[in-house]
């Protein structure tokens, strides 16, 4: 009979090793933090220290903590909105139709831009209270992680091997143990990748949505995004390298601990029957692996999952077997009647307050002519980044000693939130009387530039090196070379890096088009500036014909450049 | 370990049926003309006690009526009985062996084998000691906490095995079970398998197998029902005498696999479609397999060359080329279509054009080969009349697969056109431009 303990407990040392000390150290020193943080939620917003934020660097460890905290809270709620809507969109024909334009859409939609909203509903929410703050800056952080997710999750639950789903029905697993042994695990390594990268940039949007103000009225809540508000108006530049010191900690500790060990876990659900040489395990895994009580405690975590996966969750008489998927007529007129009376709904609402709050002709021809400036700072910006990143990404990708150094600094630059150094920026703008059209530019790309490096390094080490050698043999060289062989091989990576960089640079414009230093003001002309002014000055209908037009111009480029380019690349050059 | 009881001798079988299948059909509905048949008119009784291989070619519906006695599909018409009773979705006794294995990457040995049992709600202690029981009979044993892809492709069909056995399914059906394999390890596990059959050690009935290995068919089972084509029907239902262990080498062994092969290239004496279009009738929709024309011409340079001289045992062939009836057949058939060989009685036969191709220089091969698809290929000489007629002399490939819909699956029309897209290429009968899916006469010598 085999042993079922597990072999934690049947080992022969009981007394715990030194990697356990580590651990328990780590574990209590973040239930000591959690404990500390969660009561202040529930202050009164005008008492004491609630939403006073003070250049003292002995506070920058609680703010680290603070913005920390809401970056999980919001993954939190990504995860749960993903286990309910993914699979929502992907059973159900009708839910699907409309559930995934919806997220498409949701997608391209400038989430900056709709901070001022929803700061109001959640301030409305919970009157007087630091909660409805926090939930704002929360929120704020989910719409940068959850579509991404969802549409993840999404993909993967309706390209399902059919071998494992027929595998799944033959031996009479119910819908809901498929879920937990097929699905979850089968989506798990899409699912992990893009909430890793999702996580990277809402470090981008919990600094910028720490600090708001609305019309007269602007509130900070603790943490490292309103420290650098609160230094940059008191002109503090000793504080904004503080500030700078404390995110590059906690990105080294989230890459550490959370990043590497999450993605090389998640290898295990590749369906792929070959052996491939696995990386070593990051140090965070092998800690996990190795240390007594840890590996308990994850030997907990999967039994409970274990159990949840077993229990059957179905009324005893729904099996059946597969049919013709039948579409009943009368359930898809209801459904189509629903879908027009809300579409309906929903475009007299944009009517009537348009006609409410005098939008006019001459508002939206101002923003469609902004929306050209930002939208030709975006196409320069890829363009150059492109120009200088492409050679260098190439030349990393093909030396294979550098490469994985290099993607380890790149992802770290990726997750790092660049609004912090754009105080840097400002300054030098401030001290030299440089052109704000012109200088502010950069900052939108600041961030986002690193998605296109590090795919040009992942796809210039998947190049097939028979190619590589094929093209030396023939002594293909120079320009032809970048023509005919690396740029046509890299391309597919290329245009998956651009989107998410063109992405995140048409976000990044609603805080990148204007910065201040003290009472200085620097504005740039664009969409991003526009929304951002109308935001200060509590306009709101401006605000949402701001972003309206910011997303149709996301939504355009997008079409009309990316997916083409993207479908042609995965038909033509995918090898 | 009392879960592994011997529940049947293998030798005389009583006759009570397992499964009853009677007036089978199964249609690939197409929208609004008529439907397209996979299986028509298909009765199956599976008795305790018989192992019974369902022997096609790819696209005979086998699999298909293999998944209607599992329970995973429902057919279109007909009825299905499990003990006597009608099935309805999967059935608590039938397990499944997998041609792709369909093994759980994330999920170890023993957890995979524990699957079904798992879905059934069996406690622990019994599923792990049952488990447990069928991994070492199946020969796994040490493997437990091992994960699939650890393991090579031999190693992963125990585990497929293994999970089904571990159900204690009746009856075991398998799916071209061991056609994902090389040639050794194959007979490794077929021998196994049959050994532990014939000491009555399995905890199953009956078995169900897909097979398009001929020779499988026959080394293993009692029973053969042999498919035939477009739509699939069981052409002929033959009873294997020999006692096990059974000798490939042996005369009436080999005579029953010739008979075989000349049953499975036996012209159909039906008209393909139940009603004849225009179109099926001028041969228009004839399903034309993916067949290369390197294959074509390699095979016509084998056959006319020394030692077959025009004539080749069809069996004897495929031993020597290493190929399976299903991979061979395809071969002679495209042949046949093109009027270069002709199939009869397990033999093919090179005809004079044949000949001639095999003799020939490159430019002339392609000659011949054009010619052959202008008279005896519709759908290749339709498209180049179209190219002919137009002025700008291009045609849209979604005109002719649309109308190779109409009569075909969608699987079968792409295959098609495919195929044509390449004959007709490699005879530069026309040019083909796959981005735009268009075929023009660019580069293509026209006469006059």
């Amino acid at each position: 009979m085999r042993t079922t303990a597990p072999a934690s407990l049947t080992a022969g040392r009981r007394l715990p090793n030194a990697w356990d000390m580590l651990a328990i150290a780590c574990v209590f020193a973040g239930i000591l933090a959690l404990v500390q943080v969660t009561p202040e939620t529930f202050k009164p917003i005008d008492a004491p220290n609630a939403t006073v934020v003070t250049l003292d660097p002995a506070n920058l460890p609680e703010y680290a903590l603070r913005t920390t905290m809401r970056m999980f809270a919001a993954l939190a709620a990504s995860l749960l909105f993903t286990f309910t809507f993914a699979p929502l969109a992907a059973k159900s024909r009708r839910a699907g139709l409309v559930l995934v334009p919806i997220l498409d859409i949701l997608q391209s939609v400038p989430i900056l831009g709709f901070l001022t909203f929803t700061t109001a509903f959640f301030m409305s929410l919970f009157p007087g209270r630091v909660a409805g703050l926090e939930l704002a800056a929360i929120f704020a952080v989910f719409t940068s992680q959850a579509w991404n997710m969802a549409f993840s999750m999404y993909q993967s639950l309706t390209t399902l091997p059919n071998d494992l789903v027929e595998a799944t029905r033959a031996f009479r697993l119910s819908g809901w143990q498929r879920f937990w042994k097929l699905e979850v695990p089968f989506a798990m390594p899409g699912l992990v990748w893009n909430m890793m990268l999702s996580m990277s940039g809402g470090w981008f949007f919990v600094v910028a949505s720490e600090a708001i103000t609305i019309g007269d009225q602007s509130w900070k809540l603790p943490g490292i995004g309103s420290y650098v508000a609160t230094a940059l108006d008191q002109r503090d530049m000793s504080a904004i390298w503080y500030a700078i010191l404390a995110m590059f900690v906690v990105i080294l500790a989230y890459d550490q601990l959370l990043f590497r060990p999450l993605v090389a876990w998640s290898a295990k659900f590749r369906v792929e029957l070959t052996a491939t040489i696995a990386p070593e395990d990051p140090w965070v895994l092998k800690l996990l692996r190795r240390t007594r009580v840890l590996s308990l405690a994850g030997d907990a975590v999967s039994n409970a999952f274990g159990v949840i996966g077993r229990l059957r969750m179905q009324l005893p008489t729904k099996r059946r077997a597969a049919r013709a998927p039948r579409s009943s007529r009368s359930g898809d007129m209801v459904f189509i009647a629903v879908s027009v009376l809300v579409a309906a709904a929903a475009i007299y609402a944009i009517v009537s307050y348009v006609i409410l709050h005098d939008v006019g002709l001459s508002d939206l021809l101002e923003t469609l002519g902004l929306g050209c400036i930002t939208l030709l700072r975006v196409i320069v910006l890829i363009a150059l980044a492109s120009l200088l990143w492409v050679p260098i990404g190439v030349w990393i990708g093909l030396r294979p000693a550098w490469a994985q150094r290099v993607q380890v600094v790149v992802q770290f630059a990726a997750a790092f939130p660049a609004n912090l150094f754009f105080p840097v920026f400002v300054i030098l703008i401030v001290r030299f009387h440089g052109n704000s059209d012109l200088w502010l530019t950069p900052l939108m790309i600041l961030g986002t530039q690193w998605y296109i490096l590090f795919n040009i390094i992942a796809g210039a080490s998947a190049f097939p090196s028979d190619l590589q050698e094929a093209a030396l043999n023939f002594r293909v060289g120079g320009f032809l070379w970048w023509r005919r062989v690396i740029l046509p091989g890299i391309f597919p990576y290329y245009v998956t890096g651009a989107i998410t960089a063109s992405g995140g640079s048409w976000n990044a414009a609603i805080v990148a088009e204007v910065a201040s230093w003290g009472d200085t003001k620097l504005k740039a002309h664009g969409l991003g500036a526009y929304i951002a002014q109308a935001t200060d000055e509590g306009n709101f209908a401006h605000v949402v014909l701001g972003v309206a037009v910011m997303s149709l111009f996301v939504l355009a480029f997008n079409r009309v450049l990316w997916r083409p380019l993207y479908a042609f690349a995965t038909r033509r050059l995918t090898l | 370990m009392d879960g592994l009881t011997p529940k049947a001798p293998a030798k005389s079988p009583a006759k009570t049926p397992l499964v009853e299948i009677r007036g089978c059909r199964q249609s690939y509905h197409k929208d609004s003309t008529s439907d397209l048949l996979v299986l028509d008119d298909v009765n199956l009784t599976l008795a305790s006690g018989e192992i019974v291989a369902l022997l096609g070619r790819s696209g005979s519906g086998k699999s298909t009526l293999l998944r209607i006695v599992s329970g995973l599909l429902t057919p279109t018409a007909g009825q299905v009985k499990w003990r006597g009773e009608d099935l309805h979705g999967p059935a608590d006794g039938v397990a499944m062996v997998f041609q792709s294995f369909a093994l759980f990457p994330w999920l170890t040995v023993q957890e995979n084998v524990e699957l079904g049992l798992e879905a059934q709600g069996i406690p622990r202690a019994e599923r792990e000691s049952r488990a447990e029981t069928a991994i070492d009979l199946i020969g796994l044993g040490g493997y437990e906490s091992a994960y699939p892809k650890e393991l090579s492709g031999g190693m992963r069909q125990r585990v497929g095995l293994a999970r089904a056995l571990v159900v204690h399914p009746d009856p075991l059906l398998m799916d071209e079970p061991f056609s994902a394999l090389d040639v050794l390890t194959a007979e490794t596990l077929r021998t196994d398998l049959i050994d532990l059959w014939m000491e009555g050690k399995l905890p199953i009935k009956s078995v169900l197998m897909v097979t398009h290995n001929i020779e499988e068919a026959v080394l293993m089972c009692d029973r053969i029902l042999v498919f035939s084509s477009n739509p699939g029907r069981v052409a002929s239902e033959l009873i294997v005498p020999f006692p096990h262990p059974r000798n490939r080498l042996d005369t009436a062994f080999r005579q029953m696999v010739d008979d075989i092969y000349a049953l499975m290239t036996r012209r159909p004496t039906k008209p393909l479609a139940a009603v004849p279009t225009p179109a099926a009738e001028a041969g228009f929709a004839t399903p034309l397999a993916p067949v290369s024309t390197n294959l074509l011409a390699g095979l016509l340079e084998t056959l006319a060359g020394a030692p077959y001289n025009g004539r080749a045992d069809l069996p004897a062939l495929a031993g020597a080329l290493q190929l399976e009836a299903d991979e061979l057949l395809p071969m002679g058939e495209a042949l046949q279509l093109l009027h270069l060989a002709d199939l009869a009685d397990g033999d093919i036969v090179v005809t004079d054009a044949g000949k001639h191709f095999a003799l020939s220089d490159t430019d002339e091969r392609k000659a011949i080969f054009a010619a052959a698809l202008r008279t005896h290929v519709p759908l290749v000489a339709a498209i180049r009349r179209t190219l002919d007629e137009r002025w700008n002399h291009r045609a849209s490939a979604v005109r002719f697969r649309d109308e190779l819909e109409d009569h075909m699956s969608p699987d079968y029309a792409e295959d098609t056109l495919r195929t044509a897209i390449a004959y007709g290429r490699y005879a530069e009968l026309f040019s083909y431009d796959e981005e735009a899916a268009q075929f023009s006469l660019e580069d293509i010598d026209t006469p006059g």
